[in-house]
């Protein structure tokens, strides 16, 4: 069954490779839809097998772990990769209407399906070299994304992404090095068992914070979030999208990771580290958010804040709180790629985003307003919506270990929220256009239309779906946090039953 | 042998810190290099070091004999410099765009993205 563990990897990769060699031609842009929905199969077909027969490993060239490299998909890898290849065929429809045959040229659905392709492997592997080897694939393939258009924001954007990028990147490798100075084994499962017999348990915390701060980097965390709201406003639309939905993501899920299978011997350090960075990421983001005008910059910072929620759930270290952070990776990611491919339309249509200069939305484009309110009221954690089910999960692990104060935080940084959302709507929706403009959605050609509002409005189907149904996500989010909490399906899974 | 390496990883962090710490983006990157390469350095030397045991298998024999060089560092190593090679070379290509396209290499005049007055924008 191994063949099921890396064909989602592998899918991506075979439809670069076609849409390369065919990005001269409008077909090249089908295949990278065919390729995504491809995809979409393989990472179902994985989460089927997954939760019939609970965590499966495949060893490259059948060379048996610890010594080969290794894949695993548990519970949460899998629901990664399918919530990635949802987003990902959302995606791909999405920039058949709005990429340049331009762009297509200089290889944008390629680079596309490659970050896919680098951020499932990301999520699927076993072996912590790997899984920086995955980190490059995701972050040359993004920097390409980034600034393909060569516009003079996406450069100064993309100058201080890949800068602050190639910081971490270093730091993830150094950790690495010192890590299997400590243990001499790379297989996380190993490690998992290594890092008991390790003598130097102070040094063992102090390569935790290195992998901490790396992939805080990635996360963007407090202070380390620079970097995003200085260029996911810069590329196009499908781009932010797909970098909002995924690549920080990719960073929260290498924290949960590791800080679950590896670090977990001095929580009193590492999760406390933890719980202050959730919570002043939380504020910070939406703080700054709450000072932008911008239809794009207020979302970049949003996801900052909404980044300390998942933080937060992995730093209280109990069962229901990871189960929150789980459920709230899962909604994030529908959420917010969403509100990116909306504000794409909102610029098509007003011929901006930023807030003072566009209007009229409700009155001209109520389909639009609709499909706004969603993502934007779930992103506040409004009933019914998912965004309500993650908070709720949340607050109430806080509050159940008596975390007064961080609970509190969270329901403020959730007012908060609705007050930029609201910002949004009362700019781009209520008030009429400056100009007199009348954005109808008529404006955009019937097949534009179509390939335009058909992935927002499935995301948002799936937002309102988590919403009313939230019963069997939380049943397996439940399930995804006991198996990170009790590692020995994982590690047993690697490497076989041990005596 | 280990000593010497530590102090030479040391002495290329500190380098590495000062270049990055200069607004020029050309120095930055420049800090950038010497810092990989003291990681790289790092994990070779992480993965302990041995002389003239170079870590072959004599034929008909299955086992290495003991106490040779430990392989898997460098092939991590190698690993490590061919990607570094392929960002970096990324890296000094948009350092050159944005020289040529924003006229600057100072990081505090580098604000398109972000311009100082956008209250109203």
């Amino acid at each position: 069954m191994s063949w099921l563990v890396v064909a989602p990897i592998l899918v991506p990769f075979a439809t670069a490779i076609i849409a390369f060699l065919l990005r001269e031609r409008p077909l090249g842009r089908w295949i990278s839809v065919a390729g995504s929905a491809l995809a979409l199969l393989a990472a179902g077909l994985l989460m089927a097998q997954v939760l019939g027969q609970g965590v499966i490993a495949a060893q490259m060239g059948n060379w048996a772990a610890p010594f080969g490299i290794t894949f695993v998909a548990d519970n949460l890898s899998a629901v990664m990769v399918v919530i990635t290849a949802i987003a990902g065929l959302a995606v791909a429809i999405y920039a058949t209407a709005e990429i340049t045959p331009r762009m297509e040229y200089l290889g944008y659905h390629t680079l596309f399906q490659v970050l896919l392709a680098g951020v499932t492997g990301a999520f699927l592997t076993g072996d912590i070299f790997n899984l920086y080897v995955w980190f490059e694939v995701m972050l040359i393939a993004s920097f390409g994304l980034l600034i393909l258009g060569g516009r003079p924001e996406q450069i100064d954007g993309g100058i201080k992404y890949v800068t602050l990028n190639l910081i971490s990147t270093v730091l993830f490798l150094s950790a690495i090095g010192l890590l299997y100075g400590m243990t001499g084994t790379l297989n996380m499962a190993d490690l998992a068992v290594t890092v008991g017999q390790v003598e130097n348990q102070g040094l063992l915390t102090v390569v935790a914070m290195m992998f901490m701060v790396a992939f805080g980097v990635k996360a963007a965390v407090f202070p380390l979030f620079f970097w995003l709201p200085a260029s996911y406003h810069t590329p196009a639309f499908s781009v932010s999208a797909v970098f909002a939905g995924l690549l920080t993501k990719v960073g929260v899920y290498a924290l949960i990771r590791v800080f679950t299978l590896i670090f977990d011997r001095d929580i009193g350090y590492t999760h406390t580290v933890l719980l202050w960075v959730a919570g002043f990421t939380m504020v910070t983001g939406v703080l700054g958010a709450a000072a932008q005008m911008d239809f794009r910059k207020i979302l970049s910072f949003h996801i900052v804040s909404q980044i300390g929620y998942m933080v937060l759930g992995l730093a209280l270290f109990t069962p229901l709180a990871l189960t929150g952070a789980v459920f709230y990776l899962v909604h994030h990611i529908v959420v917010k790629a969403n509100l990116f491919l909306i504000a794409g339309v909102v610029q098509r249509l007003t011929g901006s985003t930023g807030l003072s200069r566009i209007g009229g939305l409700y009155t001209h484009a109520p389909l639009l307003a609709l499909l706004f309110l969603v993502p934007a009221f779930s992103l506040a954690g409004f009933p019914p919506l998912s965004g309500f089910w993650a908070k709720f999960l949340l607050i109430k692990a806080a509050l159940g270990v008596e975390g007064w104060f961080i609970a509190f935080l969270a329901l403020a940084v959730g007012l908060l929220t609705i007050y930029s959302m609201t910002k949004i709507w009362a700019e781009a929706f209520w008030k009429p256009h400056p100009d007199g403009i009348e954005p109808r959605i008529a404006m955009l050609g019937r097949a534009e239309r179509w390939r335009l509002l058909t992935p927002i409005a499935g995301l948002a189907a799936l937002t309102v779906t988590i919403g009313l149904f939230p019963e069997p996500f939380v049943q397996f989010a439940e399930a995804t946090a006991a198996q990170l909490l009790d590692p020995s399906s994982y590690v047993t899974a690697v490497l076989g039953e041990r005596p | 042998m280990e000593t010497l390496l530590s102090l030479t990883i040391g002495l290329l962090v500190a380098a590495a810190v000062y270049l990055m710490l200069a607004r020029n983006v050309l120095k930055f990157l420049f800090g950038m290099i010497l810092l990989s390469n003291a990681a790289n350095l790092l994990i070779f030397t992480a993965g302990r070091l041995t002389f003239g045991e170079p870590p072959l298998i004599a034929a008909g024999e299955k086992l290495p004999p003991p106490g040779v060089a430990n392989a898997l560092p460098q092939a991590l190593v190698l690993t490590a410099i061919v990607i570094g090679f392929g960002l970096f070379a990324f890296a000094l290509v948009l350092v050159f765009r944005a020289y040529t396209t924003l006229g600057t290499l100072n990081t505090d005049d580098m604000r398109v993205a972000e311009p100082q007055e956008e209250a109203d924008r």
